[in-house]
């Protein structure tokens, strides 16, 4: 159990997979704009990274990785080249049945993240996410915690940034440093404050 | 250059300043960030950003009258997705070292959105030639981001370019300390927020 509450303060604070890895900056930098938005993206990444952790973990344990296919008898067959293709296929498949499962059952949450699902099949911070927990051989039960710290990771930051924003309305930014320049120089500094929690073990 | 027609001219040279992908469309960041603590680095990763952005711009020209527009989106990604497989591998039998550094980023160029948005904005209604020159300019205007990210991360955090040190020793035993923050994340978003402010002033481009 400690093991997992370790993996999930890294995987939230330490190293944060947007402050730290630079991951899902694209729709960080456009969607922290608005508060409500933020907020309906960041809970679609959360939903959609816990779930596509362990799916792509099962894919690669049991189809790509060397020697996976040996419970269909090919010992030698070595398919990990694959692997990006393959994930970025099952994030793809994964969104769209997000999005009908949520539709169907929940039409109140579809309405509200409605619009952002499609955009997460291309955020990088899921493929990331799924491509790190090959990297660093995670189980199966590692990988959801991961895939779910990871993505309230991306929350908390993509939240904070845009309540940052909000008040930044009211100041008296330099002309050409609104907007991106800003924004990059504000994610600086919440960097280094996340890079406070280096160190903690729990 | 005679071979070059002044539009296809236009074509590599405005995203390498006036309309750069990085700093002023805004698109690639990610990559951009966490490859650029070392300028060998960066290197490698441009190279690797334009040929998979030339090439896919090309065949995806190539094939966009007979991509249906419904599936367009799996089609260019497919695309997308092979030219990166092809580079990675490339990468790992010709670089190991660094294709070791880069680790999962080479295969994160796949949800680059600077290739899917060329994909997208220009090759579909754009001819073959005219699709690999803009891929060409676009790699390039990414590069040079990549490259002046990566020079200033290594002078400041390493006090070396490119692996030669730059910094005389005398500096370091007059009290001189390299800047360890440029290494970590947090130097890499500000380093990158001073360039866009820097091009934003000398392009005189204004935000909304």
């Amino acid at each position: 159990m400690e093991h997992y509450l370790s993996l999930i303060t890294k995987a939230v604070f330490v190293e944060n997979i947007l402050l730290a890895y630079f991951l899902g900056m694209c729709s960080f930098l456009a969607v922290s704009k608005k508060v409500d938005a933020s907020i309906g993206l960041g809970f679609a990444v959360i939903f959609v990274l816990t779930i596509t952790a362990p799916v792509n973990w099962f894919i690669y344990g049991y189809l790509l990785a060397d020697g996976a296919l040996a419970w269909l008898g090919f010992e030698d067959v070595n398919l990990s080249f694959l692997r990006p293709i393959v994930f970025i296929a099952v994030i793809a498949a994964m969104v769209q049945l997000v999005e009908m499962v949520i539709d169907k059952f929940s039409p109140s949450l579809y309405q509200s993240l409605g619009i952002f699902l499609p955009l997460i099949a291309v955020n990088c911070a899921i493929l990331g996410g799924s491509l790190f927990l090959v990297e660093r051989n995670y189980t199966l039960m590692e990988s959801v915690v991961f895939g779910f710290g990871s993505g309230l990771g991306w929350f908390l930051a993509i939240v904070a940034m845009a309540s940052i924003r909000y008040r930044l309305r009211y100041s008296n930014v330099p002309a050409k440093l609104r907007g991106v320049g800003i924004t990059m120089l504000l994610t600086g500094l919440i960097s280094i404050a996340f890079m406070s929690f280096g160190g903690i073990q729990l | 250059m005679a071979l070059l027609s002044k539009s296809s001219k236009a074509a590599v040279s405005d995203p390498l300043m006036s309309n750069n992908p990085i700093s002023l469309q805004v698109l690639g960041i990610c990559s951009a960030l966490a490859v650029t603590t070392k300028l060998d680095i960066a290197f490698v990763m441009t190279l690797a950003v334009i040929a998979v952005l030339c090439i896919s711009n090309t065949v995806i020209s190539l094939l966009r009258k007979m991509i249906p527009s419904k599936v367009r989106i799996i089609v260019q990604l497919s695309v997308i997705a092979s030219m990166v497989i092809l580079t990675d591998l490339i990468l790992q039998a010709y670089m190991y070292d660094i294709s070791k550094q880069l680790t999962v980023f080479v295969s994160l160029i796949i949800t680059n959105c600077i290739i899917m948005g060329r994909a997208e904005a220009f090759a579909m209604q754009n001819g073959p030639w005219r699709s690999f020159l803009d891929g060409l300019g676009n790699g390039l205007g990414y590069g040079i981001i990549l490259i002046a990210v990566a020079f200033f991360r290594e002078l400041l955090g390493s006090g070396t370019i490119y692996g030669y040190k730059v910094i005389p020793e005398a500096m370091y035993a007059a009290g001189y300390e390299n800047m360890g923050l440029m290494v970590l994340s947090p130097g890499a978003f500000i380093i990158l927020g001073l360039i866009v402010w820097a091009q934003r002033i000398l392009g005189n481009v204004e935000e909304e």
